[in-house]
């Protein structure tokens, strides 16, 4: 019974705990790792905390364009992993144009042109569903949930009607075979790629979002809508801003993903669930937020997995999740102050 | 605001959950057309079902059985049809939806009254329309291996039994032709065909004096596909030697495995992977370059060797070109299509046996019928709906065929109820 009403005044935030609680249970974690990694001679808590860390990356790179749009526009777009898709067809075409048209042998420049291309043409297809669609459904979430739903069965069946079921993109020789430790422990190429691909775009993204005229606007639209457009800032363009910047990562996410996966039509639907998981535990539109519940997620995922078998890793991870959002419902990063009273 | 945006997003997940089911749901029901029961030229023909996903996630490979059985019926109508008559294929689309498979198995067999069924990849599909053909005494040929323990007097299966894939696979890998293999990794995707086939697998590796502590069991969910953690658990398994890996892993996940099995340095020369799900139609556009080398066990491969075969692979790649059909001439035939197209044939010929169309009298005549197969002679088992067939160890090659490295002495017998002391 005490136990229940503790459980109850921990759930309604009366009691969050003593203050140095949750550096403590981190500073812990941390330790113990670092404690285990050096003591690690067969290497394989390094190699669990590289696919951790691996997986978080991709998760990160997957979720960033969902955070941005979902942030300013509340908008839950149901079709963002199928831009991811639209990001890995681009690449797949850009290899098709390479190998058939130009006649080049080496597999390296195509992935090098396939990635500011997939931006490119993702971003655009997100622009083009923004003006089209969802600029008439702002403030009507559950519209808009159901019209870019049926937006996404759309774009998969095109490219199912389009490439077919079977498709592969080649791994470019630079990315082949991996960073050789020891005996026991490689680091592939393309995921050491992805994890330095998802630093390089979060700088990016925050060098825009921060030290930018974009940046700032974008930023003053997510926090007070309306005051924003009082103060003369075009919301619609930064609105249509947003939605090319957020779909534009995600093809990015998709040409990264096609080092490791396949190119099948409906590939986006594997990564967006866990890319909601992602985006809810971080807080609505926190940077930040989206950075740690991806590495988050992606450590435990493997850590679990390494003891347990992966489904069951999966079971437990999604437990912890519901777990999670019973004490912290707006994420790891709330809104403090009057912003989170609407 | 706020909390509508989290009942949003939790709407968000459910919806995504379900929106598999629901996308295979909405492409339901597109393939009613040309059926349109022409009852006047009924004494003329005879009508048959055709129950392949053709669309949903089952139809990347069940098309293309669509396509085998569409232009083996071609072949005999050509040659002037069974019994006198023309057959004529009712198609129909159950979008690998296995409830759907059940209504449309009920619609061909009282409904359009069709002779027999041909159709059904996956075990669920074939046990969800099981009751129907049993209530209904339809007939129903399924071409695709399975992991036994099921034999209805209304379903024909043409498909490997166990013991005429596993079991083999598991002793060549053994054998001192096959490199003397001694510790196991069985992984599988989690479904019925992974979780039945291993534990038969473990089972007679133990019998044949593999300790416990050399065989690991994993499994990971469908779609699975970062193997990041896996690959890892086997490269430390290999460091003690002799180790390889017997797969059962099913569609879209074979990919990102063996591409992770490469980048971390694993290779077919220090740690093979058996193959029990992946076959030439699956790699026809895959990346092959991480596979070469590593090894599958069928019952027939396209680069099988025998006249029959060569007719049938021409004729298949001629089909597809001339129909216009996705892939064209490039198209490839693998075993699932071998026995689709030979199930026709196997029925047209217990037909002809039984001068009768009627089921009971066509399963008789069925019962130790031969036919030269593409994959050479084959023979229906006197009492079980099965076949007796020849197995075929086939190692990759980069252009994502297989090359024939070993081949069981004559056919194998079916059992579709495995047992340890039963003789081969």
């Amino acid at each position: 019974m005490e136990l229940l009403l503790k459980i109850n005044e921990i759930k309604s935030g009366k009691w969050t705990g003593p203050k140095w609680l949750w550096p403590v249970i981190m500073a812990g974690a941390v330790l113990f790792f670092t404690v285990r990694v050096a003591t690690d001679s067969s290497g394989t808590y390094v190699q669990n905390l590289f696919s951790g860390i691996s997986l978080g990356s991709i998760l990160i790179l997957v979720s960033l364009g969902l955070a941005i749009v979902y942030g300013l526009a509340g908008i839950i777009n149901m079709a963002h992993g199928e831009f991811l898709m639209i990001g890995a067809y681009t690449t797949y075409s850009v290899q098709v144009f390479f190998t058939n048209v130009l006649h080049v042998q080496s597999s390296n420049w195509f992935f090098i042109t396939a990635l500011p291309v997939s931006f490119i043409v993702a971003g655009l297809a997100g622009l083009l569903l923004e003006r089209l669609i969802i600029r008439h459904l702002y403030a009507k979430p559950l519209e808009s949930l159901l019209a870019t739903w049926g937006v996404s069965l759309i774009l998969i069946q095109t490219a199912r009607s389009l490439f077919g079921d079977l498709t592969a993109v080649k791994l470019p020789e630079m990315l082949a075979g991996g960073w050789k430790i020891n005996e026991n422990l490689v680091l592939p190429y393309n995921r050491l790629f992805i994890i330095a691909l998802t630093i390089v775009v979060l700088v990016a993204l925050y060098r825009t979002l921060t030290a930018t005229r974009l940046g700032m606007q974008i930023r003053a639209v997510t926090q007070n809508r309306s005051m924003s457009a009082c103060l003369g800032i075009n919301t619609k363009r930064i609105d249509a801003m947003t939605f090319f910047i957020g779909s534009g990562l995600a093809g990015l996410a998709g040409c990264a993903m096609t080092l490791i996966g396949n190119v099948v039509p409906d590939m986006g639907q594997t990564y967006i669930v866990d890319a909601f998981l992602t985006v809810v535990i971080g807080g609505v539109g926190k940077l930040l937020g989206t950075i740690t519940a991806g590495l988050g997620i992606g450590i435990f995922s493997k850590v679990l997995e390494a003891f347990f078998e992966a489904v069951y890793g999966k079971v437990l991870i999604l437990l912890l999740i519901m777990l999670f959002m019973q004490f912290k419902p707006r994420g790891i990063f709330p809104d403090k102050g009057r912003t989170a009273a609407d | 605001m706020y909390k509508k945006i989290i009942s949003v997003a939790r709407l968000a997940i459910l919806l995504l959950g379900s929106s598999t089911m629901l996308f295979t749901a909405c492409n339901s029901g597109a393939s009613k057309t040309g059926d349109a029961a022409n009852d006047s030229t009924a004494a003329n023909t005879v009508k048959i079902g055709v129950l392949h996903s053709l669309s949903g996630t089952m139809a990347i490979s069940e098309v293309s059985l669509k396509d085998a059985v569409q232009m083996a019926v071609d072949e005999i109508n050509a040659a002037g049809g069974v019994l006198g008559k023309k057959i004529e294929p009712v198609i129909v689309d159950p979008a690998s939806d296995w409830d759907l498979f059940a209504e449309k198995s009920k619609e061909l067999l009282t409904d359009k009254k069709v002779a027999a069924v041909f159709g059904c990849w996956t075990s669920v599909s074939r046990k969800s329309v099981l009751p129907v053909f049993e209530e209904n005494n339809g007939l129903l040929f399924s071409p695709v291996q399975y992991e036994g323990e099921e034999s209805s007097k209304n379903v024909v299966y043409s498909g490997a039994t166990p013991n005429q894939q596993l079991i083999p696979a598991a002793d060549y890998l053994m054998s001192a032709e096959g490199g003397g293999y001694k510790r196991f990794y069985l992984l599988g995707t989690d479904y019925v065909f992974p979780r039945t086939a291993n534990k038969i697998l473990k089972a007679y590796l133990l019998s044949k004096g593999i300790p416990k502590e050399n065989i690991i069991e994993e499994y990971t969910p469908f779609h699975h596909q970062d193997y990041q953690t896996i690959v890892s658990k086997i490269k430390k398994f290999a460091v003690g030697g002799k180790a390889c890996v017997l797969s059962t892993i099913n569609g879209d996940s074979n990919i990102p495995f063996y591409k992770e099995f490469a980048n971390q340095g694993l290779t077919a020369a220090t740690c093979p992977i058996m193959a029990f799900s992946v076959a030439e139609d699956e790699l026809r556009a895959m990346d092959t370059e991480f596979l070469v080398g590593h090894l599958a066990a069928w019952n027939y491969y396209q680069s099988v060797d025998v006249p029959e075969n060569k007719k049938f692979v021409a004729d298949f790649k001629a089909f597809c070109e001339k129909k216009n059909l996705p892939g064209g001439a490039k198209r490839v035939t693998d075993d699932p299509i071998c026995w689709a197209y030979t199930d026709v044939y196997l029925w047209a010929k217990a037909a002809e046996k039984a001068k009768s169309f009627d089921v009971d009298k066509v399963r008789a005549a069925l019962h130790g019928l031969t036919f030269d197969s593409p994959a050479g002679a084959v023979k229906m088992d006197d009492k079980v709906n099965h076949l007796a067939k020849p197995v075929l160890i086939g190692e990759i090659k980069p252009d994502g065929q297989f090359s024939v490295i070993w081949k069981s002495q004559g056919l194998i017998d079916p059992q579709p109820f495995f047992t340890l002391n039963a003789k081969n």
